[in-house]
């Protein structure tokens, strides 16, 4: 398998990171990382790669119209138009704290959707 | 007259930690004022995440990196005041402002932290052709609507400009549905952060146009399209290149103006390149007890790199505030071949600390050395892999090289490709 040139996200360093395989296509050596995240990033990104996501949710009953929300952890990165559709169909009453679960276990993920700010 | 030891002009990140930095060092009143209904200021509707990750080591939303602040404000006896307009900031360090409920109101304060933090350039800075129809908005603007207002400004988007807020708002804008056509940027390089163009436009397959810009605009209640072009080594739209691009909404994401309407009222000179106030190591202006810290200083990649200006100046004001903050001969920064600017721009040769001095380059530079010199002496050298615009940097002077300057010596930072 070719090598794979990524940029890491895991924080605003953005380094520049090379990922090679082995014959069987496993990882063999990742490079180019300042950090541990940066190794977990490039490994999760050239097999399984997550995203967090950040969106609204309308807040019923408040002043606020919406409330942002955040998945507590990554979610898989092919999934993510298909979570926005679910958050777009959920809505919570106020009053919100930060950290309320707006959505458990948003499609199977075993990720939940939690709010980010207050609403009153 | 209202008479507090500190008084805060801003209750965004940079006021909210200059103002807890000040409490910690041992000033007794402390007040915050704030023109919008709640502390938080521009994070409110940052609502991605990617903030506090050097500050709280953990990557939290805008409005939880501004919650985490306000909680620890609130432990405190600091006094707020939201929906409060500053309105000056005269001699003597009397500040006037205004609110519904008090009315008109005077502060005697005997030091002041500025912390009005930056806006948008608008489509007035630009010279775009076309007519002021409705779609046309900068990102920011955008943000607001879809994150707080909580409604969609439009479903085909162009995005002229490749900084930080443009970027987040065509993955913002994806997420809802609209399709983001492409962000044009008339730099050859773009001015956000490498991890921003690749989560919000690679991983949708937006397309970023460098050299690019958007000559015109066409539509006349409601945007129907942009004319984009691209430009050659001297900015100029090159002829022939020209190609019409159907959209309904045109952001902007092109610059940030640190907001200095009160400093220049003030009298303080801006720094031509920063548009920020001229400060020394402890982030004080030219007028004595006056700090300045935040966007409104110089613009920031990171909220984190805020927290840690504004801390430096609330550290400041609480030295000064008990006559213990070092005054006398300085020296001063300046940037060259390559370098923009500095902040800070002089620094008291008998100060009490290291000094960080932050900058940014002109230009992309690959395997670069950042040299810092004076009287054609190299004090420091430091080796960067990579340098952008996007980005801000530092290098730090130890407090014992900077006692042994000579007064008014000019300190030079450079590149060397």
């Amino acid at each position: 398998m070719e090598n794979r040139e990524l940029v890491c996200v895991a924080c605003p360093l953005g380094c520049p990171i090379t990922v090679t395989f082995d014959a069987d296509g496993n990882v063999a050596t990742v490079t180019g990382n300042t950090c541990k995240r940066g190794d977990a990033y490039a490994r999760t990104e050239v097999t399984n790669p997550t995203r967090m996501i950040t969106t609204t949710v309308r807040v019923e009953g408040g002043s606020a119209y919406v409330v942002p929300v955040k998945s507590a952890n990554p979610i898989p990165k092919g999934m993510m138009m298909e979570c926005m559709a679910e958050i777009n169909k959920a809505s919570i009453k106020a009053p919100v704290n930060i950290g309320d679960v707006v959505i458990e276990n948003i499609l199977g993920t075993g990720v939940d959707i939690v709010a980010t700010n207050y609403a009153e | 007259m209202l008479n507090y030891d500190l008084v805060v002009v801003g209750g965004g990140p940079a006021g909210m930690a200059a103002a807890l930095k000040a409490k910690e060092n041992g000033i007794d009143s402390i007040i915050v004022l704030e023109r919008a209904e709640t502390l938080g200021g521009i994070l409110e509707q940052c609502i991605h995440t990617g903030f506090g990750l050097h500050y709280f080591g953990e990557e939290l939303s805008g409005p939880e990196y501004a919650g985490r602040f306000m909680k620890m404000l609130e432990g405190t006896d600091i006094d707020v005041k939201v929906d409060t307009m500053v309105l000056d900031v005269a001699d003597g360090n009397v500040v006037t402002a205004v609110n519904k409920k008090d009315g008109l109101l005077k502060f005697q304060a005997k030091a002041v932290v500025l912390a009005m933090g930056c806006r948008e350039r608008p489509r007035g800075a630009l010279s775009i052709a076309g007519s002021r129809c409705s779609g046309i908005m900068t990102a920011g603007t955008a943000q607001k609507y879809v994150n707080i207002d909580g409604y969609m400004p439009g479903h085909e988007v162009v995005i002229l400009g490749s900084g930080d807020i443009g970027l987040i708002m065509a993955r913002r804008m994806t997420l809802e549905g609209a399709k983001v056509k492409m962000v044009c940027e008339l730099m050859p390089y773009s001015g956000g952060l490498t991890r921003n163009i690749v989560q919000c436009l690679d991983d949708f397959g937006i397309p970023l146009k460098l050299s690019t810009t958007v000559i015109a605009t066409h539509g006349k209640d409601r945007l129907e399209g942009v004319t984009i072009a691209k430009v050659d080594d001297k900015l100029q739209p090159i002829e022939g290149t020209e190609e019409y691009v159907p959209c309904d909404t045109l952001m902007l994401s092109v610059g940030l103006i640190p907001e200095n309407e009160l400093s220049k009222n003030s009298g303080l000179d801006l720094d031509r390149i920063t548009n920020g106030p001229q400060v020394d190591e402890y982030r004080e202006t030219e007028h004595a007890g006056v700090f300045a810290c935040g966007n409104v200083l110089q613009v920031h990649d990171l909220v984190d790199y805020v927290t840690e200006e504004s801390q430096i100046a609330g550290l400041g004001a609480a030295k000064f505030i008990k006559g213990e903050k070092v005054t006398g001969e300085c020296v001063y920064t300046q940037g060259i071949n390559g370098v923009r600017y500095i902040v800070p721009q002089r620094i008291n040769r008998e100060t009490d600390t290291d000094v960080k001095l932050y900058f940014r380059v002109g230009a992309v530079f690959n395997n670069a050395r950042i040299i810092v010199e004076c009287d054609g002496k190299e004090i420091l050298s430091k080796k960067k892999v990579k340098l952008c615009p996007g980005e801000m940097e530092y290098v730090t002077l130890k407090q014992s090289v900077i006692s042994e300057l000579p007064a008014d010596a000019v300190i030079n930072v450079r590149v060397e490709a």
